[in-house]
């Protein structure tokens, strides 16, 4: 793993996360959306805190999409999961969420979860190939030697 | 609103992330390293070898449902609990959906990681 390429994977971390914040803050000016309000929900793409929020996903997106053009689909998702740790933290600073011990603990759980993962190889080759075990061994060391 | 109601809406999230997960991940594959083609040919070449990927336009589609399925969940609960609740569940179903259509090896370290998540999300709906 390069540098560039930690790079992008905490990018997709940090916009998934101040995203996701945009948007909660967006909704609440909107309100809970119900059978009698729904057809209204187009006009919440006019709010600004809706459009940052969807602006900061696409920075997201792009950054996800590169990441996966290297790395297979279950090692960026798990070693990405940082966000929810971020999101958490800035939904109990700018949306005064109350973010319980419980919930603490839950996200601790995931963040060890995604560091057995990140600790891995980055790619591995497709289940039924011809000589997989040779081949497990050269990426995993790779992975580990080029960072 | 029912309490039953937001997690309604996070399976929702759950089955359209996870199917515009796997059709990217499938259409980035076929594509290639995107750092590499940029260097070699361009930007333009790297949007247009992506936007004309049918996999990726599926997948896009399924991202779209998962995007207004979330707008709407929101609206009925913290993002403390639907971001890390949907992104977590999306995990799981991705890492058998991968295994299963994308052919990954999904060894011992990922599916710890697994378990590991599934008691996140279990804590995080206290």
């Amino acid at each position: 793993m390069t540098c560039r390429k930690y790079l992008i994977l905490a990018a997709v971390a940090v916009f998934a996360s101040c995203g996701d914040v945009c948007l909660a803050r967006g909704m609440r000016d909107f309100g809970a959306v119900t059978t009698g309000n729904w057809h209204q929900l187009l006009g919440v793409l006019l709010n600004l805190w809706v459009l940052t929020g969807i602006g900061l996903l696409l920075l997201f997106f792009g950054s996800y999409l590169t990441a996966l053009s290297w790395a297979d689909l279950t090692y960026v998702l798990p070693a990405t999961a940082l966000s929810y740790v971020l999101m958490a933290f800035l939904a109990k600073l700018f949306l005064n969420e109350h973010v319980t011990v419980s919930r603490w603990l839950g996200i601790a759980l995931i963040t060890v979860g995604v560091g057995f993962v990140a600790s891995g190889p980055a790619v591995t080759p497709a289940v039924g190939t011809h000589c997989e075990r040779h081949e497990v061994e050269v990426v995993g060391s790779g992975a580990r030697g080029d960072a | 609103m029912t309490s039953a109601a937001p997690w309604g809406g996070i399976a929702a999230i759950v089955i359209t992330a996870t199917t515009g997960d796997v059709l990217q991940a499938r259409a980035m594959k076929e594509i290639g390293d995107l750092g590499v083609i940029r260097k070699s040919q361009g930007v333009l070449e790297v949007a247009c070898r992506i936007l004309t990927s049918p996999w990726f336009m599926s997948g896009l589609f399924f991202m779209a449902l998962a995007f207004f399925s979330l707008l709407v969940t929101l609206s009925w609960d913290d993002v403390s609990i639907v971001g890390p609740a949907s992104a977590s569940l999306t995990f799981i179903a991705n890492a058998l959906a991968a295994r299963l259509f994308l052919k990954e090896r999904v060894d011992h370290r990922r599916w710890l990681a697994a378990l590991f998540v599934a008691c996140g999300v279990a804590l995080l709906a206290h």
